[in-house]
């Protein structure tokens, strides 16, 4: 017959532990994430299909000048941008999942669950960062077949700049998500705010000496690019921002998310209910 | 002083959405282990009230403990020792019920052996053992609210508290549930607080907090409640009803009305009564009924208006509202 386990048994392992309730809700994203395959496709389909499609149009009339008097063509220099489009769209579509989360009542669970709400956006932020991440090695590896070549330490280096670039980006998902209760106005917010923001970013055209410039120059994304292509292509751009200020930019772009995001969830709202 | 100290002591409880009041300084207290309803019309301030308590929303204005804890400011404590089961599913459906058993334990810093023998003890208890690799999405009802059940109890809280836990189920599940409720409250103590909206539902509890327009219109025990607004109803079929009548009139003292050629009393004790009334008059009677006042005259005597027509009028005035 059925033994009940008398309270006290599991007493040793009571007091919740932070890391654990981080690891299990960033591993749930990731589960969900790859078990719908559609997202999957969505996420990586688009911009693959957006860099063969520009990349052979644009093919032959474009050539990017480095200061070693080399050139890139378009698939080149479109392959760090397409890189930071597959993590924008893979980020902003995982942090959709707070909207679902919320609607279908899973969320409700974890907010009345000995979790600190850092703990909850550190979860998710993590769970979104990571899918992003692997979706966009994919692409990296796909590069190899198309010419562009790195080293082991490159790669490295590649990978961990995506990872700091993909935690600023599903931050920012996660900020803009958290308010939302459809996902119709996430949908708006990333045509109006977000694509313009990856357009503007010098993955799709340099920039030149006007207004466009100076756009560029205040777009976070536009030294996510610039140090992709930096680390990718070498440090030999004339025109692009310097590798340590790629680096800080993003470093910095990423904390800032991270921070808003910690601060928006820290209260209880009267949108944490589910009417 | 009793040393075990109640699982909710709640008093002059109130809350607020702008100007409109949703709880009026409330006061009520849950011993350990009894199972306790609140029951009340939708919109009388049960779903505001179980927020509260489940630390869901924070409380504005009174003074509310749970297991002993203050409310205000013993959230994570508190927390650690409810199991909550909301109205609305909180389960991942693109997850299966041994996974959605996992990250709950995890949130709760439960892991390793000891969790996975709690895990399976309570899938036996809530037969769903052997649907447990499935996917949540691919379950009925029923057996999605058991999964919420086990999710609710996978860290043992001492305190459990369901919002509307029958909504959507059948009479066979929720005669299922209630088993599991009351096997919970036998066999481990567990104090169970629930809302609900049917009548018929709260009568099952130990005690029912009946809650109207955000105020609490009574508290006690199901017959003691139904004591409150007089005695059973009593209906005798005769051959003589008017003979009848009067001769039981004389024997034990009070008046009874010939209605539709029955005779009919209220009087308290009915079950009694009937047997003295049977020896009395050989014969005499037919058929006899006997009725007990019900949740809904208690409600009636304490509000002065029907329940069921509250429901709908309440009904009409959220659809209003969203037209």
């Amino acid at each position: 017959m059925v033994t009940f386990i008398t309270s006290g048994d599991l007493e040793n392992s009571r007091p919740s532990k932070a890391g654990l309730a981080v690891w299990t809700l960033c591993e749930r994203e990731l589960v969900r994430f790859f078990r719908q395959r559609n997202r999957v496709i969505g996420a990586l389909g688009q911009p693959v299909l957006f860099w063969l499609l520009f990349g052979s149009g644009f093919g032959s009339s474009f050539r990017m000048p480095t200061e070693s008097g080399d050139s890139v063509d378009y698939f080149q220099y479109y392959f760090p941008g397409t890189l930071v489009l597959i993590i924008l769209f893979t980020s902003i579509f995982a942090t959709i999942s707070i909207i679902e989360d919320r609607r279908e009542g899973f969320l409700q669970a974890v907010l009345v669950a000995p979790v600190s709400r850092f703990a909850l956006v550190l979860g998710k932020v993590l769970g979104g960062s990571l899918i992003a991440l692997a979706q966009g090695v994919l692409f990296l590896l796909l590069g190899l077949t198309i010419g562009i070549s790195f080293s082991f330490l490159q790669c490295v280096m590649i990978v961990a700049y995506m990872f700091v670039i993909a935690i600023g980006l599903t931050a920012l998902g996660f900020i803009l998500a958290w308010r939302l209760d459809s996902t119709q106005g996430f949908h708006a917010i990333m045509s109006v705010f977000l694509l313009p923001m990856w357009l503007l970013s010098g993955a799709f055209f340099p920039a030149s000496d006007n207004l466009l410039a100076y756009v560029l120059s205040v777009n976070p994304l536009t030294y996510a690019v610039a140090g992709l292509r930096r680390l990718l292509f070498g440090f030999a751009f004339p025109d692009l921002p310097t590798a340590p200020v790629c680096l800080m930019v993003t470093v910095g772009f990423a904390a800032l998310c991270l921070t808003i995001a910690a601060w928006s969830a820290r209260r209880t709202t009267e949108g944490d209910l589910l009417s | 002083m009793n040393a075990v100290p109640p699982a909710i002591s709640v008093s002059d409880l109130r809350h607020k959405y702008g100007d409109r009041c949703a709880l009026d300084a409330l006061k009520f207290e849950v011993a350990p282990a009894e199972i306790f309803a609140f029951v009340g019309p939708n919109g009388g301030g049960k779903t505001t009230l179980f927020r509260i308590l489940s630390t869901l929303m924070p409380m504005q204005q009174g003074e509310a403990s749970i297991l002993g804890c203050d409310l205000r400011v013993a959230v994570g404590p508190i927390r650690r020792e409810i199991g909550v089961v909301f109205q609305a599913p909180s389960l991942d459906n693109k997850l299966t019920v041994d996974e959605n058993l996992r990250h709950q334990g995890h949130l709760y810093g439960l892991r390793g052996r000891q969790f996975a023998a709690r895990r399976d003890a309570l899938l036996l208890q809530v037969g769903l053992i052997d649907r447990r690799g499935e996917l949540v999405e691919k379950l009925s009802g029923g057996l999605r609210r058991r999964v919420e059940l086990a999710k609710g109890m996978l860290h043992q809280p001492r305190l459990l508290l369901l919002d509307e836990p029958s909504t959507g189920l059948d009479p066979a599940a929720r005669s299922d549930l209630w088993n599991y409720l009351h096997q919970l409250q036998a066999e481990q103590h567990v104090t169970i607080v629930l809302t609900t909206h049917l009548l018929e539902e709260a009568e099952r509890a130990d005690r029912v907090a009946i809650l109207n327009e955000g105020k609490l219109v009574a508290l006690d025990t199901p017959d003691a409640l139904r004591a409150t607004v007089g005695g059973d109803a009593i209906t005798i079929q005769s051959k003589t009803s008017n003979r009848l009548a009067k001769d039981i009139g004389h024997q034990f003292g009070f008046s009874c009305e010939v209605l539709d050629d029955n005779v009919r009393f209220e009087q308290p004790d009915g079950h009694r009564l009937i047997a003295k009334i049977v020896e009395a008059f050989p014969g005499c009677v037919e058929a006899i009924t006997f009725a007990r006042p019900s949740l809904e005259d208690v409600f009636i005597d304490r509000t002065g208006h029907r329940y069921r027509q509250d429901q709908l009028s309440q009904q009409k005035k959220n659809n209003n509202k969203k037209h």
